[in-house]
């Protein structure tokens, strides 16, 4: 190295070279900022897009019937009488069967999976649940239909007919030709399809609660079942909430579980052993060959309104399930 | 006195225990049933014919399913091909980029929601942004359809997962003068590849098995085609058509296409768990 070579030219040179490249630099980072943003932004432009367009074509529809459409009994297609109450119904009524039997069921499997389970056997166990989950749902629709039906018409409906069926006032429930499939049939379906939702919920929350706390209760000489009904389900609650909603949520959009099992009737009926339908199997029959005009664009009032009941209801369970993470500190 | 409360304590939990496993039981009974009904049915209609053949006719024997094979293949990859990209630039956005920003936590809150969200509404839009615009059914619209329900999947996991990224590793590279963008796409996604990779094969696995987002947009072909811009086969949709119908070939490929769905879907959730677990 030469002494006293402080050569400007040079220097300005590298200075040039060294310019160039953080301008280089700068302008791939801009680029690559703006092109992740607009990846980003696709999510919301679709949510746009589905609330706009399911508008869009419904309104015809909602503009000859207005709100009442949703409270409306018939389903005409020839006389072009449309309402929903008979598609929403079925909807509500398979979701709510599907939660009274699958949220206890969770919570046992939850409660098993974090407390009673030998800790050897707790992974494979919990990934069996969730091998449920990963099942495609036409497949419960094949099994429902083709397996569980059949047993369902042979042995279960006689027998609930027998029991709660003679019981009056709730025996209109379990009354009329039991045939295997309808509403309670596919409520049952959906009740394992939304099982591995709720469990994988409950059992996150379970655990996520310190074990201090369940350790003080144990040294004071509570019981298994004590914890958990008086430290760990108290200390969870929000999260225990929000699991279940996540689970209505899907269960209120299921469709092809539904659509092979609820019978697909236009009928509204008091008996949970008669054929309905639900606003997503509607869609799936009745689509294909809608004609333009009320038929069409009353299949998108429903498809309009399944969005946003199932919209607002994950939207709460994933409020709730916020506020769970909050407590625990975690970047949510 | 207090023999006697102490016993009813123990009974109680006796009996939370004993219902706890038995609904644990009910769990497994049913992931066995569903799984052994399926070998049943399904295992005798799995033979070279169904991967050779394609879909009978109503009425006519024999047949397999080839086409719908092929179509529901072609289909998947392409959505992969296109959410790949846009799920994982997105949550590099999320992760890197926007964080606290308000549009990041209404992004993430929407695709949350988009994640269960109902996959029929999904099929309803791309039939009127697309199918109803070129005025016909087409493969590229499927595709379209399961693509949506990917990237949210893709993204969510992505952003979780360089999330786990220690800051350091970014300190560390943005010390050495690498510029933001290669800091995020070289050093962090590599670092956080097996987990965005368990990422990528859960949403294979879950657009694998979707029907009804096809069932407006690909419709479904009774041929052989390798058109995209008709009509394309697919798996699921094929199993719905023959599966509620009368004829009883159509039935055994329902039940034959069935275990080839879920067996394919349950080794992409398994090979998912096993590759993380792996890279740990």
């Amino acid at each position: 190295m030469k002494v006293g070579m402080s050569n400007s030219s040079v220097d300005l040179k590298l200075d040039h070279e060294i310019h160039k490249i953080v301008r280089i630099q700068q302008l791939q980072d801009f680029c690559f900022h703006k092109l992740t943003l607009i990846f980003a932004l696709t999510v919301l432009v679709t949510l746009a897009g589905i609330i706009a367009s399911l508008f869009i074509n419904a309104w015809p529809s909602l503009h000859e019937f207005g709100l009442g459409f949703f409270f409306h009994e018939e389903w005409d297609i020839v006389k072009g009488d449309f309402g929903g109450l008979i598609a929403i119904f079925g909807t509500v009524v398979t979701a709510t069967i599907a939660l009274l039997i699958a949220v206890p069921l969770s919570f046992g499997i939850s409660v098993f999976l974090t407390e009673v389970c030998p800790i050897w056997l707790r992974k494979p166990l919990g990934v069996a649940i969730e091998l449920l989950a990963a099942v495609p749902s036409i497949i419960y629709g094949m099994f429902g239909l083709f397996v569980f039906a059949p047993l369902f018409a042979k042995y279960i409906q006689p027998a609930l007919h027998g029991t709660l069926g003679q019981i009056p006032g709730l025996g209109i429930l379990f009354s009329g030709a039991m045939n295997g499939i309808g509403i309670l049939c596919a409520g049952l379906i959906l009740a394992v399809m939304i099982l591995p939702f709720i469990t994988s919920v409950m059992r996150d929350v379970f655990e996520i609660v310190p074990p201090v706390l369940k350790e003080s209760a144990y040294g004071i000489g509570c019981t298994t079942w004590e914890v958990v009904n008086h430290i760990v389900l108290p200390y969870t609650k929000t999260g225990v909430v929000g699991g279940i909603m996540l689970g209505l949520g899907r269960a209120l959009g299921e469709t092809m579980a539904v659509t092979f099992v609820i019978g697909n009737s236009q009928k509204l009926s008091a008996s949970l052993f008669a054929p309905g339908t639900s606003i997503a199997s509607t869609l799936a029959n009745e689509f294909g060959e809608a004609e333009p005009g009320l038929h069409f664009s009353s299949l998108f009032a429903l498809g309009l309104a399944l969005f946003i009941i199932t919209f607002i209801v994950l939207g709460i369970a994933k409020w709730m399930l916020a506020n769970v993470e909050k407590k625990q500190g975690v970047r949510s | 006195m207090d023999a006697k409360i102490y016993q009813a304590r123990l009974r109680a939990n006796t009996i939370g225990m004993v219902l706890s496993m038995i609904a644990m039981t009910i769990g497994m009974i049913a992931l066995f049933w569903i799984l052994s009904i399926l070998l049943f049915k399904g295992l005798n209609s799995i033979n070279i014919q169904m991967f050779m053949d394609s879909t009978p006719g109503p009425g006519s024997e024999g047949g397999g399913l080839a086409n719908a094979i092929f179509g529901s293949l072609m289909m998947v990859i392409f959505c992969t091909l296109i959410s790949t990209p846009i799920g994982i630039l997105a949550g590099i956005y999320l992760s890197e980029y926007g964080d606290k920003s308000l549009l990041a936590k209404v992004t993430r809150f929407v695709t949350d929601i988009m994640l269960s969200a109902p996959s029929i509404v999904i099929g309803l839009f791309v039939y009127t942004i697309v199918v109803a615009q070129v005025r016909h059914f087409s493969g590229w619209a499927g595709t379209i359809a399961l693509a949506l329900i990917a990237i949210p999947v893709v993204l969510r996991t992505t952003e979780n997962m360089l999330r786990l990224v220690p800051s350091t590793l970014r300190e560390a590279a943005f010390a050495l003068g690498t510029p933001k963008w290669k800091v995020s796409l070289v050093v962090v996604l590599r670092a956080a590849k097996s987990g965005v990779m368990t990422g990528l094969l859960l949403a294979i696995a879950r657009i694998s098995g979707e029907t009804a987002p096809l069932l407006f947009t690909a419709l479904n072909n009774q041929f052989f085609s390798t058109d995209m811009n008709r009509p394309m086969a697919n798996l699921p949709v094929v199993i719905y058509q023959f599966a509620m119908s009368p004829y009883e070939n159509w039935n055994n490929l329902a039940w034959g296409g069935a275990l080839l769905i879920t067996f394919a879907v349950l080794g992409l959730n398994i090979l998912a768990r096993v590759f993380f677990r792996e890279k740990k």
